[in-house]
């Protein structure tokens, strides 16, 4: 099936989409925006997180055809420019990387909780971020950088 | 492949009609999971989350009617005052990704005797409605399910709505599972109350082939508080009265030994949780 959707600004149209594809493999596989990062394909680890139609969401979990017709970010899509956000800058800063396959999907979950709740608190940002596994276990410094990028510091 | 995408509710079911043998795909939370394994390979899809009438909820004749298509997020959101029991659930559902996605319609597609809309729903003595281009039919939901991930729904059929009425009490929920997000219930228990016509609504989760009510504890409580004046006058709930109530809960119960967890220890958490669950729905009634 042919798919049009557009992602990060951006409108792209792609044919030959197998309709039990999911937008992640259409992300990474024919939009070449390997951003989003493919762990489980099963909705347990948020490394693919997208924002559809400003919505944050599996993109694992997402059928290609569902996505027809719709707005999709992606991690590659949160800066301005070539500038990175002030969620990027805050990962960074705080070293809230390690081997870094979860970073796109959190950066994502990230904005997404910062966009309805400028002013998490802890217990928030616990529950904001608890469908994004991180298997270097560096949670404490991803909150460091939550809670950096909301303007709290420590 | 065979990919079908209505926009509207009456080409929903005429598609449907057409090709029984299309898997409705709403959130895709449990579809996409199948797909992506290979452990499912439909011969169609039919795309439903883009149906306008399934994200609707309204309220009618003291009912409310919730299309299959809304989401866990939006039911905490939209309807958390109205459907305690059920927001307390959707709130335990996977992750803010999943419950963004995923519906009750879903749940009750996958028929999952886990699945965490179903006790609340149950306790609420709530009913499916059931749409073909044959016509539509209300189940109440303690029929809907027949097994494990099998359900009454006819192969031209889609959920169109759950319909219910807005908690007439307190009521409550309780999950059992290895953490607090992105977990699958080990065990389960909503409990509802209503004072006004002296009824107690009840459901279990994983503890039997299909989620289902606990009858002879729904009996036994009502009985002994009608006798004992307690829905005019409420007093804190005796012990026995606790404790008989959580014994007749958990002999509702047939559940199995599995991954999960044993059939003891569900029975045992099940015992746990409606005490506490009771417990915590009689102090909300006393408050207020
Ligand atoms: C990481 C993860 C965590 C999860 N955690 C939980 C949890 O904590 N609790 C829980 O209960 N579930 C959980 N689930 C399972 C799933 O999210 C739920 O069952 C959800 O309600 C499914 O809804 P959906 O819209 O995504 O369904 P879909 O995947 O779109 O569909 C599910 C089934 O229902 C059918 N269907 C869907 N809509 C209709 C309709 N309107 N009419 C007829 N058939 C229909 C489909 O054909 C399919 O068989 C989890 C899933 C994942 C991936
Ligand atoms: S790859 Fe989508 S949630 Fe893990
Ligand atoms: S930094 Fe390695 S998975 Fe999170």
């Amino acid at each position: 099936m042919q798919i049009r959707l557009n992602v990060n600004g951006v409108p792209y149209e792609t044919d030959d989409v197998w309709e039990g594809e999911s937008l992640l493999y259409v992300l990474r596989e024919r939009l070449g925006l390997w951003g989003s990062k493919n762990a489980c394909e099963q909705g347990e680890c948020g490394s693919c997180s997208v924002l559809l139609d400003g919505e944050l969401v599996c993109s694992c979990l997402v059928a290609a055809g569902q996505a027809h017709g719709r707005q999709v970010v992606t991690v590659e899509g949160l800066g301005d420019d070539g500038r990175m956000s002030a969620v990027q800058e805050a990962f960074v800063a705080a070293g809230a990387v390690q081997c870094g396959f979860c970073t796109p999907g959190l950066v994502v979950a990230t904005e997404d909780l910062l966009r309805h709740n400028p002013a998490p608190s802890d217990l928030e940002i616990r529950e904001a971020l608890a469908g994004n596994l991180c298997r270097c276990t560096g949670y404490e410094k991803v909150l460091d950088a939550v809670r950096a990028a909301a303007g709290m510091g420590r | 492949m065979d990919f079908h995408y209505p926009r509207s509710w009456a080409d929903a079911l005429a598609l449907k009609a057409e090709h029984p043998e299309a898997v409705p795909i709403a959130g895709g939370t449990d579809v996409m999971v199948e797909l992506n394994f290979n452990r499912r390979r439909p011969a169609a899809l039919l795309d439903i989350s883009a149906v306008p009438e399934l994200a609707q909820w309204d309220r009618a004749d003291g009912h409310l009617r919730v299309g299959a298509g809304v989401s866990y997020t939006r039911l905490v959101r939209e309807l958390g005052p109205q459907l305690p029991g059920l927001a307390m659930a959707a709130r335990t559902v996977g992750s803010p990704q999943i419950r963004n996605r995923g519906t009750v319609g879903g749940n009750l597609g996958s028929a999952s005797p886990a699945g965490d809309a179903h006790p609340p729903l149950l306790a609420g003595r709530a009913s499916v409605e059931l749409a073909s281009v044959r016509g539509t039919r209300l189940v109440p939901l303690d029929e809907f399910f027949t097994g494990p991930k099998r359900s009454v729904l006819a192969a031209d059929e889609l959920i169109s709505a759950f319909v219910v009425r807005p908690a007439p009490g307190p009521e409550q929920f309780c999950k059992v599972g290895t953490r607090n997000a992105m977990v699958i219930a080990v065990a389960s228990f909503a409990v509802s109350l209503d004072p006004e016509r002296g009824r107690v609504g009840t459901g279990i989760g994983s503890a039997a082939p299909t989620p289902r009510r606990a009858g002879g504890a729904e009996e036994f409580l009502e009985a002994e508080l009608a006798a004992a004046g307690m829905w005019q006058r409420p007093r804190p709930l005796p012990g026995p009265v606790l404790d008989r109530f959580a014994e007749l809960v958990t002999a509702s119960a047939s559940p199995i030994d599995d991954v999960r967890g044993t059939a003891a220890y569900r029975r045992h958490a099940l015992a746990v949780m409606a005490r506490r669950a009771l417990s915590w729905a009689w102090a909300d009634l006393m408050r207020n």
